[in-house]
């Protein structure tokens, strides 16, 4: 750590205390403001869960079933909070059982610092119990990573952790503690927060010519469209952004991890962009003459087929990730920078503009959609319930107000296009990375981020069945959280695919659940289970106005499949109504 | 979920469109704080795109403290661009850049064993030495090792002559490159450790299309 030095810039404190490296590291986190840690103990981080003990009243800590959960939840803390999360567990199994959560957080670009014990020092590199090569094995899916070894690099090493988490574009940290560094006694000088490290740059420098050059561009646009991801929110740019589109006029459509940045119902949000997103804003993409992406990254979720993707539009790209600008999709005006600096400057920079044709484009696809899909999906002449309806009751009793955490699959999809959000970080899910058992663990999280907002969580069977331990650590904590299984007995969006795709070849998706009323009665949650319409409205409010957690499972129909989409290859143009 | 629907078309392992280019040798210099792991994140960018390192060398650099990476890889241009923007996102790389073999001077050393007794016999063999540029190193009774210094083509150029001649063991460094055009890195350290650092610090390609030196 020889350039840590420059990293402080407070002057150095010059009374000192005599602590252990735990102790240093739990004052560390008080002083970034933690105040909720998600974790597992063991034996190597044993000494760091000592100091803990004495901590209690200064540092909630949640103690959850796997690391998994603990890190999923720490990214559901980190997405409704707006603040780094927290997770520690131990050596070897308890650090492996981070990697999915840390490859999620890496791709979604949420703020974590994970806390993994080591072995002793001396043993490093022996095959020692419960050693792994923490750091080796998690270099691809971490921000930043680091080995101590020694106490006296813990708060200088703690602060480049957090600023480098939350900075720029944010991602999970993982710091790795060997055990004698725990116990080791230093003088601790005091917390000192980072604030800059030489080799690295948080956010490059707007370029006041690229704005100009944006604002000519959509100032002479007959048809500009917006595309806008998480950037806005982790930016916390919502209020720039909502400016910028209102001034402009331009239709603004959303990646799932943008929902919310600004409301379900502004006028001028036209849906959601990708796969199984809303017909317009992706037929329309190839027919938009400017292309202004704000905070996305055009992943092949979005863009379908490359080559077929908005080649007649010029494309404005807004990112504070340098090297998310021409990966995907070349831009015609990169504007690098935060957006919460770059929005307001291109808004001050374009003309007030309404465009009413083109907006009523939108508005026609929508209409088709909505004869085609919609109408069908939340009022059903079925017998069985749909998801979307489920959704559909849901809106009417949140209001739009709730956070909505989802796992991966049929019913996320079908959660991220219904279901109203008319706040900013209302929207937790696994965008990047997908992964299954995201969502019962992150909704534990988002609570303890958002501890006045009501959380719902939308599970599939399938998904539930991989963090249910995590019911374990509801039932401990206290928390409430709603559940809601949308049960179709299937892995329904994988049966999708082989019923679109493999000829109907329904190989291995048959999955059979565990009765989950009974389950959850087991961690003394309430439930219920229902499989008929007229039972919808009262069972949610029941489940919405209970004191505390509770399960609902919904029987739907088996064979349900979310449209529109893109089939894998296509074209954003050639998405598909049925 | 794996692809139903096979395209032919041809796309970079990092995206991107490349009808029409061709790969070529490059040139990725890379400043970098003196960190543990580091060469790690760095080869794991390469590995992960199943991209071959051809030759990588790691060096202090004209500033105490602060290392060098040389790393030639054969790939097309707009590969390239990408992966060097991956490498300067780490946290502990200060700076990246790539340049072709006609921006840099470059040079790569081999050592070649040859059986003392075959040297002393067959006088071809050190005229040949001679006009390879190579010296001996170690002259021992039983063998002779000779160091010679240059591009691939004439390190190779010298495995092939001294074949016949029973060559017993070759090795050759990885590549060291400078970067013609470079005025080196004091000045941008000075910048980087400033708390806001100048434009020119943080530029990128679109403002140096017109200049002679590749930079992001
Ligand atoms: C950890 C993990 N394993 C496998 C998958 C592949 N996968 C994507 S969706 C899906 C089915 C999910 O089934 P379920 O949870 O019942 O949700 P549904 O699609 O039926 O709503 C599967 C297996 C994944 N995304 N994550
Ligand atoms: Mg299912």
């Amino acid at each position: 750590m020889e350039t840590a030095q420059e990293t402080l810039t407070a002057p150095a404190a010059t009374e000192t205390v005599n602590v252990s490296g735990s102790v240093a590291l739990l004052e560390a986190l008080i002083a970034e403001g933690t105040d909720t840690i998600f974790g597992y103990p063991g034996g190597a981080i044993m000494p760091i869960y000592d100091a803990l003990y004495d901590y209690n009243d200064k540092l909630n800590h949640i103690l959850v079933r796997h690391e998994q959960g603990g890190i999923h939840a720490g990214q559901g803390y980190a997405r409704t909070s707006g603040k780094v999360g927290v997770v520690f567990a131990t050596s070897g199994p308890g650090a492996t059982n981070l990697v999915t959560g840390l490859a999620d957080a890496q791709i979604d670009s949420t703020p974590l610092v994970c806390i993994t014990g080591q072995v002793f020092a001396h043993l490093l590199g022996t095959d020692a119990f419960q050693e792994t090569d923490v750091i080796n094995i998690t270099t691809p899916v971490t921000k930043w990573n680091y080995q101590v070894t020694d106490a006296t690099e813990i708060p200088e090493v703690i602060a480049k952790a957090f600023y480098i988490a939350r900075s720029g574009r944010p991602g999970p940290v993982l710091i790795d503690i060997t055990k004698n560094a725990q116990i080791q006694l230093f003088d601790f000088p005091g917390y000192q927060p980072c604030n800059h490290i030489r080799s690295y740059r948080p956010k490059p420098i707007v370029r006041p010519q690229y704005i100009q050059q944006a604002a000519e561009l959509i100032n002479s646009a007959q048809k500009p469209f917006i595309l806008f991801g998480q950037g806005v929110i982790l930016g916390s740019a919502e209020q720039e952004f909502k400016a910028f589109v209102e001034k402009s006029g331009i239709p603004a459509a959303w990646t799932i991890l943008g929902a919310g940045a600004i409301p379900s119902d502004h006028p001028q949000n036209v849906g959601m962009l990708g796969m199984h997103g809303n017909y317009g804003p992706n037929v329309l993409t190839n027919e938009c003459d400017v292309l202004i992406a704000i905070g996305m990254r055009f992943d092949d979720r979005v863009t379908g087929r490359l080559d077929k993707y908005a080649k007649q539009a010029k494309v404005i790209h807004l990112d504070i990730d340098p090297a998310e600008i021409d990966k995907n999709v070349k831009s015609t005006v990169p504007v690098w920078g935060d957006c919460k600096e770059t929005l307001p400057m291109l808004t001050a920079a374009i003309e007030q503009k309404q465009h009413t044709e083109w907006l009523a484009k939108f508005n026609d696809y929508t209409r088709q959609e909505v004869e085609a899909v919609i109408h069908n999906e939340l009022n059903p002449a079925t017998e069985e319930m749909t998801m979307g309806e489920v959704i559909k009751h849901l809106n009417e009793l949140t209001n739009g107000d709730a956070v909505i955490v989802t796992d991966v699959g049929q019913h996320q999809m079908v959660a991220c296009r219904y279901a109203k959000f008319n706040k900013t970080r209302s929207n937790v899910t696994s965008g990047g990375l997908g992964t299954m058992g995201f969502a019962l663990p992150a909704a534990i999280g988002a609570k303890f981020g958002a501890q006045d907002r009501e959380v719902v969580a939308i599970i599939g069977d399938g998904g539930f069945q991989m963090t249910l331990q995590e019911l374990g650590t509801v039932m401990q904590s206290g928390i409430d959280v709603k559940i809601i299984i949308l049960n179709n007995r299937f892995l329904g969006m994988v049966r999708q695919w082989q019923e679109l795709f493999n000829q109907r070849r329904y190989s291995f998706v048959d999955i059979q659940s565990p009765d989950f009323v009974t389950l959850a009665s087991a961690y003394g949650i309430p439930g219920k289970s229902i499989d008929s319409r007229d039972d919808l409205p009262s069972a949610l409010s029941e489940m919405l106005n209970n004191k505390g957690s509770y399960l609902l499972e919904v029987i739907v129909t088996k064979e349900n499949n979310v449209f529109p989409m893109v089939p894998q290859g296509c074209s954003v143009s050639e998405i598909r109504l049925k | 979920m794996e692809n139903n629907h096979k395209t032919n078309h041809k796309v970079s392992p990092a995206g991107g469109d490349l009808e029409g280019a061709s790969k070529k040798e490059f040139n990725i210099t890379i400043y970098t704080e003196n960190q543990i792991g580091l060469l790690s994140r760095i080869a794991i960018i390469f590995t992960r795109r199943k991209i071959n390192i051809d030759s990588l060398n790691t060096s202090p650099s004209e500033i105490d403290s602060i290392h060098r990476f040389n790393i030639v890889i054969n790939e097309y241009e707009e590969v390239v661009r990408k992966l060097t923007r991956q490498i300067e996102k780490q946290v502990e790389v200060l700076k990246a850049y790539y340049h072709t073999n006609e921006d840099v001077i470059w040079q790569e050393l081999a050592l070649y064993k040859v059986s003392t007794d075959v040297i002393a016999e067959k006088v071809s063999v050190e005229r040949l030495l001679r006009e390879n540029g190579a010296r001996a190193v170690v002259i021992r009774k039983d063998y002779t090792v000779f160091e010679t210094t240059g591009h691939r083509e004439e390190t190779d150029n010298l495995i092939n002559i001294l074949q016949p001649y029973g060559l017993i063991e070759f090795v050759r460094s990885a590549r060291v490159a400078i970067i013609k055009d470079s005025e080196g890195f004091n000045s941008k350290l000075r910048e980087f450790e400033r708390l806001e650092p100048g434009e020119e610090v943080i530029e990128n390609e679109y403002l140096n299309q017109g200049q002679k030196v590749f930079t992001m």
